[in-house]
């Protein structure tokens, strides 16, 4: 098991170079700060200056290792914009937006799970086809259109709620109860058709036959099993939630990091974009390491290889 | 085929889907002959007019109102869904095809192939699909070709990473392993033994994809990457009437319905095609 622990976080750290590499070269695909920097009209004098001075005029893999070698470091240079450590304002966002995610994701997975739970215990019932109904518009429906609706009507027309902005509960109402129909949606039907392809399954039809108690047979056999394509559902939504979602973050100017990142992706602000994404990247790959150790301790077979 | 709508016609949730896909469909395709204001020219005489349904047949009718320059919204809804729904079909067949042989393959083979195909998932994976999709938009610039590069690019891991999931489970399952002991190939046991197998997720995944990308498409063009104007995108509509939400409510809220009924309808019919080609579910009626 350290092995496979030792494995899987070097596959990590991978993975985390990997990123980093990957939008090092992409943002210097978007373009030159330093013409944006200047003011219109700035001589070429003055643009090789700042391009020197922000060390933008050597050649682009010295950049590249400079740049990792400061990332090792916990040094992403400073924001062309704010004129402050890039980590720095990143950093400052994440609570708000791991507020909104934690909330949309307790709230999504918990009433996701019961409801998915409940449509395939119950099939062809009442409660089956509520949830599913439920689980479809939910999942027709865009979530920054739902958003604005949810503002027309309890913020506009009932005045109950913020349109926008954060800093209270009353403010973490709307876009919170928005992503976690989002999420729950999703994680509704996938449980449901996770756990009525495993009822069907041999070892469940022999489980029952030796006499085991179905409550046993529903926590040890079934759910188990099918707990894994839900986790992996559960897993990546948390990586997205938690980057930020730019969408609901714009409508309801919710100043978290996916914001931050936008606006540096729009100003060409690179420190921002890397350490933006690098934190991003890290987070979501702690997310993954722990579905990969709960995909081995939810199926044998796949602990033993 | 005639077996194929036979059973169709049995379920309700079934048909109700492939009727709705069939009107948006047809819709989309026929939208240049019928007769509709041409959904570009602005009015400014009949700007923000409310829906109304009075003399539907008359020539100056616009029974879901018009936007901020007077262009009538029905006519914009049914010309943007002919780009929207180009863009995501391409999109699905474009990922659903890569990802789920990549999945099959990398849960095939394990080890190396594995570990390769799957870090190439996770790096990808650790980067939010919608800033990716900002990202890669930026940076080779918006045109509807990136578009669909950039949502099929979002797109594969899904199939990869859980198609790898099941293969790894069937690859200990007695049929693979029987496969195996008669002697079937590599590839006969990818394609005939586990493809087959993997169909039913995979399916279930491609319904989702197809609404993901709809709705993403949407979003993108929401927030001003996605298709260009003049032309009319319902994600573009949405952000164009978010400004007048307190005073022409229906600006925002028919593009979204809209949205709305095509995605609910491609998982209608996407929930029907699974139980219908589920080859489990057959054995057992």
């Amino acid at each position: 098991m350290t092995r496979y622990l030792v494995g899987k976080l070097a596959e990590s750290l991978l993975a985390l170079w990997g990123v980093v590499t990957i939008v090092f070269f992409v943002s210097r695909v978007l373009g030159d700060p330093a013409v944006l920097l200047l003011p219109v009209g700035a001589g070429q004098q003055d643009l090789d200056a700042l391009r020197a001075s922000l060390g933008l005029d050597r050649p682009i893999l010295e950049q590249y290792v400079i740049s990792v070698l400061a990332m090792v470091r916990g040094d992403f240079g400073i924001s062309f914009q704010h004129q402050r450590p890039a980590m720095d304002v990143v950093l400052e966002r994440m609570p708000v937006t791991a507020t909104l995610a934690g909330t949309a994701l307790l709230f999504g997975t918990l009433i996701g799970a019961v409801a998915g739970a409940i449509a395939a215990l119950k099939r062809g019932t009442i409660s089956e086809f509520i949830v599913m109904v439920a689980a479809l518009l939910g999942q027709a429906t865009p979530v920054f259109w739902l958003g604005i609706m949810l503002i027309l009507v309890f913020s506009v027309d009932l005045g109950w709620f913020p349109t926008g902005g954060s800093g209270t509960i009353a403010h973490l109402v709307l876009p919170g109860l928005t992503l976690s129909v989002f999420v729950s949606a999703s994680i509704a039907r996938l449980l449901r058709s996770s756990l009525l392809d495993i009822m069907r399954e041999d070892y469940v039809r022999t489980a029952r036959a030796k006499g085991l108690l179905p409550r046993t047979v529903f926590f040890w056999h079934i759910a188990r099993n099918a707990l894994i394509p839900v986790i992996t559902m559960i897993g990546i939504i948390a990586g997205e939630l938690l980057g930020g979602s730019v969408v609901i973050e714009t409508v309801f100017a919710w100043p978290g990091v996916g914001r931050i990142i936008m606006q540096a992706i729009q100003a060409q602000d690179f420190p921002v974009i890397q350490a933006g994404v690098a934190l991003v990247a890290a987070i979501f790959i702690v997310v993954n390491l722990a579905v990969d150790l709960l995909y081995g301790v939810l199926d044998p077979r796949i602990r033993r290889r | 085929m005639k077996a194929f709508f036979l059973a169709l016609l049995k379920s309700r949730a079934g048909l109700f889907g492939f009727l709705l896909v069939s009107v948006f469909v047809l819709a989309a395709i026929l939208a240049p002959y019928l007769s509709l204001p041409v959904p570009t020219r602005s009015n400014l005489l009949a700007r923000m007019v409310a829906p109304t349904w009075t003399g539907l047949f008359s020539p100056g009718a616009h029974p879901l109102g018009t936007d901020e320059l007077g262009r009538d919204i029905l006519s914009r809804i049914v010309h943007g869904s002919r780009i929207t729904l180009a863009i995501a079909a391409a999109a699905v067949v474009l990922g659903g095809i890569v990802g789920t042989l990549l999945g099959i393959v990398a849960g095939y083979y394990r080890g190396m192939v594995d570990r390769v195909l799957m870090r190439i998932v996770d790096i990808q994976l650790a980067l939010p699909l919608m800033l990716l999709a900002l990202l890669v938009v930026a940076a080779l610039g918006p045109s509807t070709r990136n578009l669909v590069i950039v949502l099929a690019l979002t797109s594969w891991l899904r199939y990869a990473r859980i198609i790898r999931g099941q293969v790894l489970a069937l690859r200990e399952r007695e049929f693979i392993l029987s496969a195996h002991a008669i002697g079937a190939g590599t590839w006969r046991i990818m394609l005939k033994h586990l493809l087959p197998n993997v169909m039913t997720p995979a399916l279930v995944i491609a319904t989702l994809e197809l609404a993901r990308i709809i709705i993403m498409d949407a979003a993108l063009s929401f927030l001003g990457l996605g298709v260009q104007p003049p032309n009319p995108s319902w994600g573009r509509m949405l952000a164009d009437g978010r400004v007048y939400i307190s005073t022409a409510w229906w600006i925002v809220t028919f593009p979204g319905i809209a949205i709305l009924l095509t995605v609910l309808s491609v998982n209608l019919l996407g929930d029907w095609l699974r139980d219908h080609f589920d080859p489990k579910l057959r054995t057992m009626r």
